[in-house]
């Protein structure tokens, strides 16, 4: 096991994004973060608490989107499907897709079918906490990354968001 | 997590986790109905059969538009417009149509037990859309999913089940269902209309009182008179049914709270309940109609995706 970003790295890098984030959207009226279940809601909760935190009294609007029903694999397993909340409409909007690991991009791409049915955005980004990036399956690149790694299909990297660090084993 | 059987033919069969596993994807797919593109691609390869040996106008359409939603492929078949008339058996004109590649039957029959013969013959998923005087399964599902809905948890709450308990499956499915939930069922109606070892079988509460049954219950499901299965005289006329067990605004006035009315239909205005209780505010009839949608996709897809083992 190897930690990739300790807790101090973790925060700092959380920061970051947001910064980053803001830095290429000054108006956030326009945007609007998604963070995707299961996994990305913990980072894009942070990541927007952060957003939220720099440019105080803006209204930041946030949802949760849940891709199960969009997954490519029915038949092969069966997936139990979590909620989804966006409360807002997401057209003619910049939509900041948020993730916690991109691996294949499969998830992304079932994300990218999933927000159709809500509506016709303007552009869609992504952002994620780490990029594994040798080991992509669909041509899909991150805009934002907070680390990226080498990995080989037989690991796993894991945020552990007690101990609040980043993990590879 | 997933559904302990590979057919929905009866709630008799689920256990209470199955339940609660499609209860919760129903509220997943609730929210999907909300969307302004009303539809998802999980189940893009798979095929059903929609076999409708018996009329039917809800449940039909519910299970079709829940495939269309589903992005299912789907074929619709009633025995009247088919070679059932020309006497072919049910074995039969199954095995034909799965000979073309079907995954899944939806299947409404007058015999009871028609589903569970079946599920013994042919691979397909088989889902149950109401056999004979058994169980309509769905049924009772989007029936817990709208009490859930209206007034939180099963658990503890009082249902009561009124009418033609003897020859409704809508009875006997929500029986079973609200009983592994946890809630306390009674029923109430004629006693020609009660089988007499219901209490004892299924440890419901009867009452043959309707306004002490009302005053007794959370929420009340009132059941439609089924003449077409009666082949005896089992209560003198409507009139007189309506008179001593239609629920009217009148005997819910009296009541001293608000109970939540439900009606499974087709509702015989002025027999089993007046009109003016049907299109309340306390009554949720077109909800369940709804929720039947978003409780057949779960069904669909959870038995969709418990095929491929």
């Amino acid at each position: 096991m190897k930690t990739i970003l300790d807790k101090r790295q973790l925060h700092l890098t959380i920061l970051r994004l947001a910064h980053q984030l803001l830095e290429n959207h000054l108006q956030l009226d326009e945007v609007v973060f998604i963070g995707l279940q299961p996994r990305g809601v913990q980072i894009s909760k942070r990541i927007v608490d952060n957003v939220r935190n720099l440019c105080k009294g803006e209204n930041v609007q946030y949802g949760i989107l849940d891709i199960t029903f969009y997954r490519d694999d029915v038949r092969k397993e069966l997936h139990i499907a979590n909620t989804t909340d966006i409360p807002f409409s997401i057209e003619g909007k910049v939509v900041i897709l948020i993730d916690d690991v991109l691996y294949t991009g499969r998830t992304i791409r079932a994300a990218l079918d999933a927000l159709q049915d809500f509506g016709r955005p303007k552009k869609i980004e992504l952002c994620v906490l780490v990029d594994r990036r040798f080991n992509r399956e669909l041509p899909i690149q991150p805009d934002y990354c907070g680390k990226s790694i080498d990995t080989s299909y037989s690991q796993k990297v894991k945020v552990e968001w007690e101990k609040e660090e980043v993990v590879l084993y | 997590m997933q559904l302990s059987t590979k057919h929905l033919l009866g709630i008799k069969d689920l256990s209470a986790e199955d339940i609660s596993l499609i209860l919760a994807t129903a509220s997943q797919f609730k929210e999907v109905l909300q969307r302004p593109v009303k539809k998802v691609p999980s189940l893009r390869d798979i095929t059903i059969v929609n076999l409708f040996y018996e009329n039917s106008t809800r449940t039909r359409i519910s299970f079709e538009l829940a495939e269309k939603r589903l992005s299912a492929d789907s074929i619709n078949f009633s025995a009247s417009a088919s070679s059932v008339s020309k006497g072919e058996t049910l074995l039969d004109t199954v095995n034909n149509i799965l000979s073309m590649k079907v995954d899944m039957v939806v299947m409404r029959h007058s015999a009871s037990g028609a589903p569970h013969f079946l599920a013994k013959h042919i691979p397909a998923a088989i889902v149950n859309a109401g056999d004979g005087i058994n169980e309509h399964p769905t049924q009772a599902l989007l029936d817990a999913f709208s009490i859930q809905e209206k007034i939180g948890s099963l658990e503890g709450k009082k249902v009561l089940l009124i009418g033609d308990i003897m020859h409704s499956r809508v009875a006997l499915s929500n029986i079973y269902l609200l009983k592994k939930m946890g809630a306390e069922v009674m029923v109430a109606g004629p006693p020609t209309l009660i089988p007499t070892y219901i209490k004892e079988a299924l440890q419901v509460k009867v009452e043959y009182n309707l306004k002490k049954a009302l005053q007794w219950c959370d929420v009340a499901n009132v059941l439609r008179i089924q003449l077409e299965r009666q082949n005896q005289v089992l209560f003198s006329s409507l009139r007189e049914y309506n008179l001593a067990y239609g629920v009217s605004k009148k005997l819910l006035d009296g009541l001293q709270k608000e109970i939540v009315i439900m009606h499974p239909g087709p509702i015989n205005r002025g027999v089993e309940i007046d009109s003016d209780v049907a299109d309340s505010s306390q009554s949720i009839i077109l909800q369940q109609v709804e929720n039947g949608v978003a409780v057949r996709m779960a069904v669909l897809y959870l038995l969709a995706g418990k095929k491929a083992e």
